[in-house]
Parts: C-alpha cells; sequence; structure tokens
C-alpha cells in the first residue's frame, strides 16, 4: 500500500515538473493521472505480475471510493462567499441548475446517439444487470 | 464555566487535529444519512457533510482560513486521488480507443454547452458580468477551474464554490436524469458526469462502476484542457 501511494504522489510531482517546464494550463495531477494511464495501458499482464499490481488497484480504489470526502474542505469555501450568493441567488441557482443539467444531458445524449450499437436494435451497451459480465467485444 | 471552554477551545483549535475530526466525522455522518435514506441519490454524503461542517464552523465564529489550516491534509489527498483515475482508465484503454470519436464529439458539445449556457442564464436573469465569468468553467475540475477564473475575469472563490455545488447538482440529478432520457450507458453516464458535473459527481459515478470510473476520469482530464482553451475564446465573443 506504501508502494502504491508512493506510486500515486511520484505521478502527481511529476506531472506538476511537466506542467511548470512546459507552462500548461492543466494542473499537475491531471497530467500525472494521463501519464499512469498510459504506462499502465502499455504494460503487458505476465503471468506473475499483473499490468496493474493488486497493491495500486486497491489503493486506488479505495481513493477513489471515498473521492466525496476529499472536496468537503473546498465545499466549505462557500461561508466566505456568501455575500456575493446573497446578493444575485436567483441568477446563480438557475444558471447553476440550468448549466449543469443541459452540459449533462447533452453529453450523455450525444455519447449516447454515437456509441448506438447501428446493427441490432438491442442496446448491447445497456448497463447490465451484473457489471462482471459486461463485456466490451459485443460493442459495435 | 464559559472561562474554563475557552481554555479548552482555544489550543485545541489551534491545531488541524478538531477540523480533521469534525471533517472526517460529517462524512461518516453523510453516509450514514444516506444509508438510513436507502442509498438515494438525494442525500449526498458530500452535501450533508458540507452543511454539518459549515454549521460548526459558523457557530464557533471560526473563519474559513482557520478551518482550512486544519483541513488542508484532506484537501491534499485530492492529488493522489485523481492520479488514481488512471487505474480504472488503463483498464478500459481498449474501450476507450474504441469510442475516440464519439468522446470528442460528446467532449465538445457538452463543453460549449455548459459554458455557454452557464453564462447566458446569469446574464438573462439580471446577474452581474463577474458573476456570470465566474460559472462559466465551473464544470472542470476545480484547480482548473480557478486558474481559467482568474484569466477571463471571474471571481475564483466563487468559481471553486460553484464548481462543488454543480457536482453535487450533477451527482444527485445525473443518473436518474439519464436514466429518463433513455441512456442507460456507464460510458455516457460517466463521461457525462466528468465532463458536466466535475469531481464530485465523477466521484459518485466511479464509485458505482468501474468503466463509468475511467469515463468520468477522461472526461474530467479532458473538458479540463477544452475549457482552458474554449473558455477565454467564448467570452471574448461576449462583450
Amino acid at each position: 500500500m506504501i508502494t502504491a501511494f508512493l506510486v500515486l504522489i511520484a505521478c502527481e510531482l511529476v506531472g506538476e515538473i511537466v506542467r511548470q517546464a512546459c507552462g500548461l494550463p492543466i494542473p499537475g495531477p491531471v497530467i500525472g493521472m494521463f501519464c499512469l494511464a498510459g504506462v499502465l495501458a502499455w504494460r503487458k499482464d505476465k503471468l506473475d505480475a499483473p499490468a496493474i499490481p493488486d497493491a495500486l488497484g486497491d489503493t486506488a480504489e479505495t481513493l477513489i471510493g471515498h473521492m466525496g470526502l476529499l472536496f468537503i474542505p473546498a465545499g466549505v469555501g462557500i461561508i466566505s462567499e456568501a455575500g456575493l450568493l446573497r446578493a444575485e441567488w436567483l441568477p446563480i441557482l438557475v444558471g447553476l441548475i440550468g448549466s449543469t443539467v443541459l452540459g449533462l444531458a447533452v453529453t450523455g445524449l450525444v455519447m449516447h446517439w454515437t456509441t448506438r450499437p447501428r446493427r441490432q436494435s438491442g442496446s448491447a451497451a445497456a448497463i447490465p444487470a451484473n457489471p462482471e459480465l459486461f463485456k466490451p467485444g459485443s460493442l459495435s | 464555566m464559559n472561562h474554563s471552554i475557552q481554555h479548552l477551545w482555544t489550543p485545541l483549535a489551534a491545531t488541524p487535529l478538531l477540523w480533521l475530526v469534525v471533517t472526517l466525522a460529517a462524512y461518516v455522518i453523510g453516509l450514514a444519512v444516506q444509508r438510513a435514506c436507502g442509498g438515494s441519490a438525494f442525500a449526498s454524503p458530500v452535501l450533508v457533510a458540507i452543511v454539518f461542517v459549515v454549521v460548526v464552523v459558523l457557530a464557533t465564529g471560526t473563519s474559513y482560513k482557520a478551518y482550512f489550516a486544519g483541513a488542508q491534509f484532506i484537501n491534499f489527498l485530492l492529488g493522489p486521488a485523481t492520479v488514481a483515475l488512471a487505474i480504472p482508465l488503463a483498464r478500459n484503454a481498449r474501450l476507450v480507443r474504441a469510442n475516440l470519436q464519439s468522446i470528442g464529439l460528446a467532449l465538445l458539445s457538452g463543453s460549449v454547452m455548459t459554458i455557454a449556457s452557464g453564462v447566458g442564464l446569469v446574464w438573462l436573469l439580471g446577474g452581474s458580468r463577474q458573476v456570470a465569468l465566474s460559472m462559466a468553467p465551473k464544470a472542470v475540475t476545480t484547480p482548473i477551474a480557478v486558474a481559467v477564473s482568474e484569466q477571463i475575469g471571474g471571481v475564483p472563490a466563487l468559481t471553486a464554490t460553484l464548481a462543488i455545488l454543480g457536482g453535487i447538482i450533477a451527482a444527485v440529478v445525473g443518473q436518474r436524469m439519464l436514466h429518463g432520457l433513455k441512456v442507460k450507458d456507464w460510458r455516457a453516464h460517466g463521461l457525462a458526469a466528468g465532463i458536466a458535473g466535475s469531481g464530485v459527481a465523477a466521484a459518485e459515478v466511479a464509485a458505482r462502476n468501474e468503466l463509468g470510473a475511467a469515463f468520468a476520469a477522461l472526461g474530467i482530464g479532458l473538458n479540463g484542457l477544452t475549457t482552458a482553451i474554449l473558455a477565454p475564446l467564448l467570452v471574448r465573443l461576449w462583450h
């Protein structure tokens, strides 16, 4: 678990260095994520060692499963913007809900329409009752 | 009596321990509330926890700066957690490659829609230009949103708040609404959460399904890139 955490932090550091060296507008952790994904996707499974070590997978699962917790400190920042929120609550509320709902719907629908299997009418890509049975190969 | 509480409180409030405990406890309470509500998405643990912490912080007369000094250790873990999204992404790399065109199309339309409707709705309802510009980059992951907001003339702190609130809205309504629109594909759910709902909604999908997690990770990363380029361009069109 410590090794897995080291890998994650080290990738974040690499991302941070790349960001500063290239002057990119993307945060270090996001660059680190793409770097690590690239390396892991490129590695091949071996008999004695899977491409993605179990410890790394478990640590990632724990962190992702409780990512909500990590947003709380930033979310509490709402108290320092109370004045502006009170003064313009209506445009903020409508803009926030409206743009989020529209963005979700447009992204989801475009993705759905463009990935729909063309020949069969049944949707092979539907959320399976049991995600373990999901077969990527059945997609068009 | 009051005096002795003060004696106990002053040194406690100065250590990070107190606000770490409050934040973690708030999250545990949030999870318990969600369980009590039968796992309903309306009882978002993040929302419950934020409300709880805000009440405690305000009731004790603590400044946000003092609270964050303690809670920053939790905030720090956001970095490694973002990197950790590489694992579901790598596990589904083949599927991502097979859908690159759809991802690009959905990304572009979703990103433009989110920025334009956010700015447009605020402007239509008489909001100030400052607030409209803070709304523009709010759907991307918080650090990018803050940087873009600063660049185009918004209020960075307001954008950070909007990013979290928007993420909570997306986490609460996303799955239900997309099901209503007959979208029943984890790839679409994940990508939509990553693009329109920043990290909070992505975390909600990621906790439920690994394919969703992979596409959410992709959505967060790609939309960060797209919005950093598109938002300044779209804003330039609006004087």
